[in-house]
């Protein structure tokens, strides 16, 4: 639980996002690690409008490709280019320098309190 | 059904190992990082629990000329404590394992087959041997791997390991040469240690019984650390492979295939000979001399990425269109991943015979995008000796 911070919102598909606006998305360390080594991430372009529970990317690693949902509806502002160069800041630092785009929030979908995210989890 | 268990699982269990069911089987994926495993191995050294492998002991006097029978290979020309990739066909000529047999005597050979085919391997040779004077029986025993540039030196430091020359007939661990084995000790223990593996490095499998696996996982653990050893999952085990362009059944091989498809035409004996020099009729010969020389349908390729993007297991290979759109579908890769030892992305594939030239450009079509890729030469890597 000390991993997941209170003060970020989580979807059951391991996104997380902060309440900030623009509002900042990522992966969960639980996530990023039953992906393994991440290898290559695909993630949607600034000023693309998205909606929240649609695939806007994909996460690759050594071993498997997993897609990436909207926790939030939007508009993209910002990607983290650095992830895109070195993708395994996802793995190393997801709540952190691994956080993946910044969205301007229209509104959000199911999101999960770092609670309910653990229980649901199993972290 | 539920997974088995190698005798090493709690070792793994405690290790934090990332465990996934693989051919009936629970099995570390990962304990740390598939990178940093497969690193370890090309730089330093891996330990590998290979416990799932199915062990076959043949025994009896007829035990040359039945796996000269059942087996695609000439086996009967394997000397005493040498080993031999080979397969087993079926009566049509397609694959339905490949395995390393080795000898361990005069009319005593051991066959370690895949763990997903263990049963049908074993159901089959024995069905084979009908005829033969032969016992077939599984072996009940642990394999571990130490596999990498220093495996030699760690075998070496290991305590309570030792080589056996009386029992070896001098085979020392320097000596023992690629694809050879020799009775070595550990302990108390007489164990079997083969020069063989599946990453592209220098290494050694060894057999021991299942009450003493612990022991020897955690000697070889312990002796391996200043070296650089660790402990190393199914991961790195298959990205290694891939690197080394080593087939893997259920990808590069299966009961689709026959040996030449698969660039393996090598270990297919049509030229095996009964005692009274007539052609001998081993299973699968039939079909098999009826397509050796002739073109196959479609043929097995190293490709090496452009990009960034890895290819996967199932995904067509189509010719490169002109303006980057994805042209006719030539075929289907069977294994990819990003290579870690060299740094761009590599897969093997099964594509029609006219678009298998070294250095044709190809692309694949990874979920909807087409990423270029170039035919290039198996093994992807070769390591400096």
């Amino acid at each position: 639980m000390a991993d997941y911070p209170a003060t970020l919102k989580y979807t059951k598909e391991h996104e997380w996002v902060d309440g900030e606006s623009p509002a900042t998305v990522g992966i969960t360390p639980y996530a990023a690690e039953a992906l393994g080594d991440i290898v290559f991430v695909e993630l949607p372009e600034v000023g693309a409008t998205i909606e929240h529970g649609t695939v806007v990317g994909e996460i690759e690693s050594t071993k498997s490709v997993s897609e990436l949902y909207a926790p939030v509806s939007g508009t993209v502002t910002e990607v983290n280019q650095a992830v895109i160069d070195d993708p395994e800041l996802v793995g190393s630092a997801p709540f952190d320098a691994g956080w993946l785009f910044k969205v301007d929030v229209s509104s959000t979908g199911e999101l999960l309190t770092a609670e309910e995210y653990a229980a649901h989890a199993g972290v | 059904m539920t997974d088995k268990r190698t005798p090493l699982h709690e070792e793994h269990v405690a290790l934090g190992a990332n465990m996934t069911g693989f051919g009936g089987w629970q099995m570390p994926l990962r304990y740390t990082s598939d990178l940093a495993e497969h690193r370890a191995v090309r730089e330093a050294a891996g330990l590998f629990d290979l416990s799932h492998m199915g062990d076959i002991g043949v025994q009896g006097p007829d035990a040359a000329a039945f796996l000269d029978h059942a087996l695609v290979g000439a086996i009967s020309q394997v000397k005493h404590l040498r080993a031999r990739y080979s397969m087993i066909c079926a009566d049509d000529g397609c694959v339905l394992d490949d395995l390393i047999v080795y000898r361990t005597g005069d009319s005593e050979y051991f066959v370690v087959a895949n763990a997903a085919n263990t049963d049908l391997v074993l159901a089959e040779l024995e069905r084979r041997a009908d005829g033969f004077d032969v016992g077939v029986k599984p072996v009940p025993t642990a394999l571990l791997a130490v596999q990498g540039p220093r495996a030699e030196e760690i075998l070496r430091a290991t305590d309570g390991f030792e080589e056996d020359p009386e029992a070896s007939g001098g085979v020392t661990l320097e000596n023992l040469k690629y694809y050879a084995c020799a009775p070595m000790r550990f302990r108390d223990e007489a164990v079997v240690v083969g020069r063989t593996g599946y990453t592209g490095e220098d290494g050694f499998e060894i057999w021991v019984s299942p009450e003493r696996a612990v022991e020897l996982w955690r000697a070889l653990l312990s002796a391996g650390e200043p070296f650089g050893l660790v402990p190393a999952g199914l991961s790195a085990r298959d990205s290694l492979r891939l690197e080394a362009g080593m087939p893997l059944y259920g990808h590069e091989l299966d009961t689709t295939t026959t040996p030449f498809e698969a660039g393996m035409g090598r270990v297919v004996r049509l030229d095996k000979e009964n005692a009274d020099g007539a052609p001998l009729p081993f299973v699968g010969r039939d079909a098999l001399a009826a397509r050796k020389g002739a073109q196959p349908a479609r043929v097995l390729v190293g490709l090496r990425g452009e990009g960034r993007r890895p290819a996967r297991a199932g995904y067509d290979v189509v010719r490169r269109g002109v303006d980057g759109t994805a042209g006719v579908k030539v075929g289907s890769v069977t294994s990819g991943v990003p290579s870690p030892t060299l740094g761009y992305p590599v897969a093997m594939a099964y594509v029609t015979p006219e678009v298998s030239a070294e250095g044709t450009e190809l692309a694949v079509d990874v979920r909807g995008r087409t990423e270029p890729f170039v035919v290039v030469p198996l093994p992807f890597y070769r390591r400096t000796k």
